[in-house]
């Protein structure tokens, strides 16, 4: 007998009142009901809202379109985009320029991350618990800070002041110094680590037992590498691949800091520039592309792996690890990885934060070139023509550290309890139609870039809607922290999914049987079981919203910016030290919190995206 | 104290439908044993019972109260209902102490913090564990870990106790022990107790009844002897008992009102008094099979009247007693014997076997058509 074979029950006024009072009595169904409505008004309305706005004829272009209507339905910015005698600058030679970063970028970081994930988790070499914290803080470094350091180490007299190199003399060519080279290495620098991550993750759940077994069938290292290790550890790589693509594609501060100034525009920081001068529907069409892209990207991503995903975390059952010996190997995999971090972070780091010492960049660390002038000086102290005191006694500076600080706190509380909560109702709700529809409207946000992301935020409440019932949020704060919490949504709920799944349904179960309501259940079960995952899962999103840029940098007013919104306006004004002064605060903010973190909650940068 | 009805219970998982209208009445004191294979729906019969799973079709009532009314869409909360569950995982609170994890409950029920700590320590002293009540779960042994979590069931003093595979995560020695404790405490509380398990030893020895499920459906209701003697089918022959029964395959044929059968183990003739009313051809021959339990077939070294000549095929002494496997014809059975036996392989012996205690089915229906006495 099927389930709709079952007789039809007539609809009694006692059924028909029990089946409401069912529903009603049951706290869960409401949370879910007000989660959802929540979830689509702030994921689905936006994207609809961005997407009608790029049909809809807006006030500005109707000198250009005479006898034409606001708010007529029109094709003219997606026209204007894709065909018009505009579309190769606007939209062609950007996204080419994307494509060729986000490509090599790919080129570079899945192999790098992939074969330092192999040399730190399977083989015998040396310091491995330095290097292991080593490798991973370039992640925990915001990309941009990354573009201000090769800044500092490269840049040429082009855009105003010598670098490190052409002060010392070595002449540096522009095509080096700016554009897709530069952009791509530094990105390389910091997506390398998605693939470390998720690689040494796979690497870590395969037994030996595997490649042992390789070995006595009379495989040597290379075919052991070859035909047992690289095939169990290709879905991680594959997933890692897709996120470096999907991310680097839609990057924005490092374009930006390394390419506006000689005019090379990838599509996210063409974007910003229509969305800043208009006509805003082009750059929100933009963004839809984006979107569309990273979907596409991620979704093919998907399909390819599907199944094989289910082997990436084969034999963790023995967990019995034997590491490779490098033998002869081994010196000169020690001198690729200390080139390797040498370039990567000591001396870009080293040159950024020597710079802030220097009056004149690129000439040199002698005594008459040191001063702490950005630092604690007063504009009359000022050696060289400048407006602002150093940053410690810049108003401007203390007013972007509070905002920092403000937003970060503020932020990822309320995304680590939404996720809580988010994870909750998915956990608890998997394989049903709720459960599923929650997971797929929270992973919206992560097919977005930042910038893409907040574009549609922006589009969406920069008026009031509802008849002012959601008023205009344009220039305020709160819009801040809303776009900073529901773009981190994904990661949130992600964790909260895990820390929900690893609560067993059954501790819940024999508290409704002892007659606990939902409530006291929530209180005296959930919340002291969650407690430790809630910190781990709080802390990694307060990194991420303070290291964040590309997300709120289009919402920026003067009352609102942040250190990092600060830094990438100096460092664009021509203001070196300072904006290098600046993501040196940023910085040591971030390690602050994680060691904090990672003390005081066990937080994992592992975990994290 | 009380007695539970279900009628025409069904229920689905989407359009899996895993509860097929079950009807099933445990009498007030009984020990319920729903017994059978993983995924048959045992479990979820607990769970429909405990108020834990809302079924789409059916009504339960406990003393006569209605508890469920699919009908109505009426479903009693589970705390309303009176009764208190095990479960398989034990499902201890990992943040509370064994003696917060029990009086939770009781708490919330608003007794007096006097009553809530005498039958806190009742119910830890009758599993003999009140040393250990300012532990954390996670500093206990899967066995105090199980005494612990019936505890906290008993401590409600509920009308019905429901116990999910309660045993099945612990070792070979604890789980006689266990068992043990459990008849003891069925018969210290007069508690009427439903016991999920798929291990049929742990129901043959401890239920009053069992209930045995095949694929969602009750398949047969019955004493436990009953349930060992009577399989109502092949099914259930195979699933009870070990080492398992013999099953033998025969002719069989309806003469004056007789079943006349014919097999390996010989000719057989039994009368009507013993026979079922399951379906069976009233006239010519059919298939059908003989089943044997092991024990039954004794083995002769002499020739004797009446006994089935076979060859020894092989032989396993396993101390307190020796399982020999036989061969008649192409037919192997096995035969249990009590004690330390020696047999040669291939040697030649007499198999003894007691009419009145086989079993014969129809292949057709793989029903049962002849009962053992």
């Amino acid at each position: 007998m099927a389930k709709k074979d079952l007789p039809r029950k007539p609809l009694t006024k006692t059924r028909l009142k029990n089946l409401i009072l069912n529903v009603l009595r049951n706290p869960f169904n409401m949370i879910v009901l007000v989660s959802l409505i929540v979830l689509f008004c702030l994921i689905v309305i936006p994207l609809l809202t961005m997407i009608k706005s790029t049909f809809t004829l807006a006030e500005g272009e109707l000198r250009r379109m005479p006898g034409h209507q606001a708010g007529e339905f029109t094709m003219y910015y997606w026209w204007y985009m894709a065909v018009s005698n505009m579309s190769k600058a606007v939209l062609w030679k950007p996204l080419l320029n994307s494509f060729v970063c986000g490509f090599f970028t790919t080129l570079i970081s899945v192999p790098l991350g992939s074969v330092l994930a192999w040399l730190m988790i399977r083989t015998d070499i040396p310091g491995k618990k330095l290097l292991g914290i080593l490798v991973t803080v370039p992640y925990m470094i915001p990309s941009w800070t990354k573009a201000l350091a090769w800044l500092a180490v490269f840049r040429t007299p082009t855009s105003g002041a010598n670098g490190f190199l052409t002060g010392l003399g070595i002449p540096i060519p522009d095509v080096l110094a700016y554009g897709p080279v530069a952009i791509v290495l530094c990105m390389s620098m910091h997506y390398y680590a998605f693939s470390y991550i998720q690689v040494s993750g796979a690497l870590r759940s395969i037994n030996s037992e595997l490649e042992e077994m390789g070995e006595i069938q009379g495989a040597n290292k290379a075919q052991i590498l070859r035909h047992i290790t690289l095939p169990l550890i290709l879905p991680s790589v594959l997933s890692a691949l897709v996120m470096t693509v999907s991310k680097s594609i839609g990057t924005y501060g490092v374009a930006a800091n390394l390419g506006n100034r000689i005019g090379y525009y990838t599509l996210a920081t063409r974007m910003r520039v229509f969305i800043d001068q208009g006509p805003q529907s082009v750059g929100y069409a933009m963004s839809i592309v984006l979107v569309g892209l990273a979907a596409l990207i991620l979704m093919s991503n998907q399909k390819a792996i599907g199944v094989r995903k289910s082997y990436a975390t084969v034999g963790g059952k023995g967990g019995r690890s034997t590491l490779m010996p490098l033998g002869a190997a081994k010196k000169p995999m020690m001198a690729f990885l200390s080139i390797f971090l040498f370039l990567a972070m000591v001396m870009p780091f080293f040159v950024l934060i020597m710079e802030t010492f220097q009056i004149t960049t690129g000439a040199g660390y002698g005594m008459d070139n040191l001063t702490l002038y950005n630092w604690i000086g007063t504009v009359d102290e000022a050696q060289k023509y400048t407006n602002y005191p150093g940053i410690f006694r810049h108003d401007e500076f203390w007013s972007a550290f509070k905002n920092t600080v403000k937003l970060t706190l503020i932020g990822s509380i309320i995304t680590a309890i939404c996720g809580q909560f988010l994870g909750y109702i998915s956990s608890r709700g998997r394989g049903k139609w709720y459960g599923n529809l929650t997971e797929q409207l929270v992973f919206v946000p992560y097919l977005m870039s930042g910038v893409a992301f907040s574009t549609m935020y922006f589009s969406m409440f920069s008026i009031p809607h509802l008849g002012g019932l959601i008023p205009s949020l344009y220039g305020t704060f709160t819009l801040i922290v809303l776009t900073s919490v529901v773009k981190h949504f994904p990661f949130a709920s992600r964790s909260g999914t895990a820390n929900m799944l690893s609560i067993s349904v059954e501790l819940e179960e024999a508290a409704d049987i002892a007659g606990a309501s939902f409530w006291k259940r929530m209180s005296s079960i959930i919340i002291p079981l969650a407690k430790n995952g809630f910190i781990s899962g709080f802390m990694l999103t307060f990194i991420s919203i303070a290291k964040e840029l590309d997300l709120i940098i289009i919402m920026m007013t003067p009352t609102t910016r942040t250190m990092s919104f600060l830094a990438f306006t100096y460092s664009q004004e021509g203001y070196n030290q300072m904006s290098d002064a600046i993501s040196v605060c940023v910085l040591l903010f971030i390690l602050v919190c994680y060691i904090v973190a990672n003390k005081v909650g066990g937080a994992d940068i592992g975990k994290s995206w | 104290m009380s007695r539970i009805e279900l009628k025409n219970i069904d229920k689905f998982y989407g359009s899996n439908h895993v509860l097929r209208n079950i009807n099933l009445t445990i009498e007030d004191g009984d020990f319920m044993t729903l017994l059978g294979p993983s995924g048959c729906g045992k479990t979820t019969t607990l769970r429909v019972v405990s108020g834990l799973e809302k079924p789409q079709n059916g009504i339960m009532t406990i003393d006569g109260e209605e508890m469920i009314n699919a009908d109505l869409a009426y479903y009693a909360e589970p705390s309303k209902r009176g009764l208190n569950l095990v479960f398989q995982s034990y499902a201890l609170w990992p943040h509370m102490t064994v003696y917060n994890n029990i009086s939770f409950g009781l708490k919330i029920q608003k007794m007096s913090h006097d009553e809530i700590d005498r039958r806190v320590m009742d119910s830890l002293k009758m599993m003999r564990i009140d040393m250990y009540k300012d532990r954390y779960p996670t500093e206990l042994s899967g066995g105090q870990q199980q005494r612990v979590a019936i505890a906290r069931a008993v401590a409600s003093s509920p009308k019905l106790l429901l116990l999910d595979e309660p045993l099945s995560n612990l070792d070979a020695k604890l789980r006689i022990d266990m068992r043990a404790e459990l008849q003891r405490l069925h018969k210290e509380l007069g508690t009427t107790i439903i016991y999920v398990t798929h291990d049929q030893v742990e129901a043959l020895t401890m239920s009053t009844k069992i209930a045995l499920f095949k694929a969602g459906e009750l398949n047969q209701v019955a004493t436990p002897m009953e349930l060992y003697n009577n399989p109502i089918d092949l099914e259930a022959a195979d699933f009870i008992g070990n080492p398992r029964i013999n099953l033998i395959s025969g002719r069989a044929e309806m003469k004056g009102g007789e079943l006349v059968v014919k097999s390996e183990l010989g000719g057989h003739t039994f009368s009507a008094e013993h026979l079922t009313n399951e379906q069976k051809p009233a006239s010519g021959e059919f298939d059908c099979v003989l089943a044997v339990r092991p024990e039954q077939i004794i083995i002769s070294r002499e020739s004797v009247e009446g006994a089935l000549p076979v060859k020894v095929y092989a032989s396993q002494p396993a101390g307190s007693e020796t399982i020999v496997t036989l061969k008649a014809g192409e037919e192997e059975f096995l035969s249990k014997e009590i004690g330390q036996v020696h047999y040669e392989i291939d040697q030649q012996v007499w198999a003894i076997i007691d009419q009145d205690k086989i079993n014969v089915y129809n292949k057709e229906t793989t029903r049962l058509i002849k009962r053992a006495v």
